[in-house]
């Protein structure tokens, strides 16, 4: 009985904070079908009065969204091409032996204390000397590596038994050949996690792009909505919308893979 | 192992290798170099306009309000900040590790959401909610009869506003950690308390708080050097105001650099931030030691 009241209590708590962490989503979404005046008025509505599309369609036929859609899409796909080399990283700490090997791994890993802050002024330099400022290849080249990612990838690595590798090589599979056949579809559990979280990373990525790219036409939907913010820092729906829009695509991605990512938590040994 | 060719595993961590060291490692001694001169966009193109002015910059740094609030502000950050992150999502795991059933699941992934979504985004409905005039917090405030709050236009309130919409953005990652550390605790350790007739209390205190040490410490660790970074949050709500009341270290180093193209200054700023970083992570190791020995 006891027991029992304890669990309803629990379940109560865990409602109650629940909806309290979801407002700000319930909120926006509704505000983005609210006309302007009435996401503004007082008292608020709570369900859209007179339901509408017109920040939507506002975003993507005026305010060039389409174009801020399509870059952030470009920028997932070849942040995959940067998993793809962090993947190869990891299986090459992992599974080889050279001279060095302990001080560049350790090399890698030092790169993760860096913070943004610091590599962002000489990497901009960096970029301005290769004249790359301004240009979709220097908003994608500095965020390709990311040496957490390596030593996650690299963990896993070490799991999969060396007999498999050698055999392999007897039989005469290339190098290249057994890490793409062998290699990669044995480390699909570490490999859907990472591909969602760099799914999720590419997707938002907002400080390089807001720095990097001058032209509208390189602008991300971060640095849109951003600049939206600041230039219609009054008409709320609208912005409301353009949040939706970025908010979506990942919520609906994360109810499907939810399940996975708290998995690769439990077995990436974060504890 | 015998692979044949000793270039083999450098084709395989060569393009991780080579894209590392020229946009991480190569930055750092950039980054060195040019705080010790007074680089701005003229000196950008020519650079025979830069000229050394040894520790000019960080003389100055010191002597800028600007930076000095910034500096407080991420203090405060983190010094309200930090403590909330860590009992909030502790508390919320130890209440999602009550139950396996499918309900329990979906809080999980409830409450993990708005780790994962774009912080801009974010920003610009907290920045709604916030609104003094249309906002739904003094909506709601004013239906219990609370006066309205100036969220974001009073400089210590809009500290505190910044912090508690991190707080809820930074509950999910850390929730997971504690859960996952929860999940590991041996269930023995839980029988033998209940056969000394232990009460609940008795068991959080002496069983599980000690046993999420580990995790209490990661998550302090990675939750420090994020606020320390704080970033997107003053910059789309408040642009660092009212009064530079929200200004943190790294919205500093933005301005500096990308708005006034000083370089060599937010250059100078950000090696102040880093050496802040790692001795604050160096304390948290050091303390981490004492406490297991």
């Amino acid at each position: 009985m006891k027991q029992k009241l304890e669990k309803w209590i629990i379940t109560l708590v865990l409602v109650v904070g629940g909806f309290l962490v979801s407002i700000p989503f319930f909120w926006m979404i509704l505000s983005s079908f609210k006309p302007e005046r009435e996401a503004r008025s007082m008292p608020p509505t709570l369900w859209p009065e007179n339901f509408t599309f017109e920040h939507y369609l506002n975003l993507f036929q005026n305010l060039n969204f389409g174009t801020y859609f399509t870059n952030t899409l470009i920028i997932v796909l070849f942040s995959m091409l940067g998993l793809l080399f962090n993947t190869m990283a990891g299986y090459g700490f992992a599974k080889f032996h050279f001279k060095g090997k302990e001080a560049v791994f350790i090399g890698v890993l030092a790169t993760m204390m860096i913070p943004a802050q610091v590599s962002m002024i000489p990497v901009y330099l960096i970029l301005n000397q290769m004249s790359l400022t301004n240009t979709m290849s220097g908003i994608i080249l500095p965020g390709l590596i990311a040496a957490f990612n390596i030593f996650l990838i690299r963990q896993f690595m070490t799991t999969i038994p060396n007999d498999l590798i050698e055999s392999a090589r007897i039989d005469g599979a290339r190098e290249f050949r057994i890490f793409f056949q062998i290699i990669l579809p044995l480390s699909k559990p570490v490999l859907a996690v990472q591909v969602i979280l760099t799914f999720v990373g590419a997707w938002n990525s907002f400080l390089w792009p807001l720095i990097v790219a001058n032209d509208q036409g390189l602008y991300t939907l971060s640095v849109g909505l951003a600049l939206l913010q600041g230039q219609n820092a009054s008409s709320f729906a609208l912005q409301m919308a353009g949040a939706t829009v970025m908010v979506i695509p990942v919520l609906i991605l994360f109810m499907f893979v939810q399940k996975y990512i708290v998995q690769g938590f439990n077995t990436t040994g974060i504890k | 192992m015998n692979h044949r060719n000793a270039w083999t595993p450098w084709l395989f961590i060569g393009p991780a290798i080579l894209l590392l060291l020229v946009f991480a490692i190569l930055p750092i001694f950039v980054s060195l170099v040019i705080s010790f001169t007074d680089i701005d966009l003229v000196g950008l193109g020519n650079w025979d306009a830069i000229e050394f002015i040894g520790l000019e910059n960080f003389i100055n740094l010191f002597q800028d309000p600007l930076f000095r609030q910034s500096l407080y502000n991420s203090l405060v950050y983190v010094v309200i900040g930090v403590p909330l992150v860590i009992i909030c999502s502790f508390s919320i795991a130890l209440l999602l590790n009550y139950a396996t059933s499918k309900l329990f699941t979906i809080f999980r992934v409830v409450y993990y959401v708005p780790s994962v979504t774009n912080i801009v985004a974010i920003a610009v409905v907290w920045g709604f909610l916030y609104n003094q005039d249309v906002g739904l917090f003094n909506f709601v405030l004013d239906f219990f009869g609370v006066d309205p709050v100036p969220w974001l236009e009073h400089p210590f309130i809009a500290k505190l506003s910044l912090i508690l919409l991190a707080v809820w953005k930074g509950l999910g990652i850390n929730m997971l950690i504690y859960l996952a550390a929860l999940q590991s605790i041996p269930n023995s350790y839980y029988e033998a308390a209940n056969i000394d007739g232990a009460n609940k209390l008795q068991k959080l205190r002496y069983i599980t708080i000690p046993s999420l040490s580990y995790a209490t410490f990661f998550v302090t660790v990675t939750t420090l050097i994020g606020w320390l970074q704080f970033f997107e949050e003053p910059f789309v709500m408040t642009g660092g105001g009212p009064l530079d009341g929200t200004m943190s270290m790294a919205l500093f180093i933005y301005q500096e650099g990308f708005q006034y193209n000083e370089f060599g200054y937010a250059a100078a700023a950000s090696l102040v931030l880093f050496i802040l970083i790692i001795v604050v992570t160096m304390v948290q190791f050091t303390f981490n030691k004492s406490d297991k020995d």
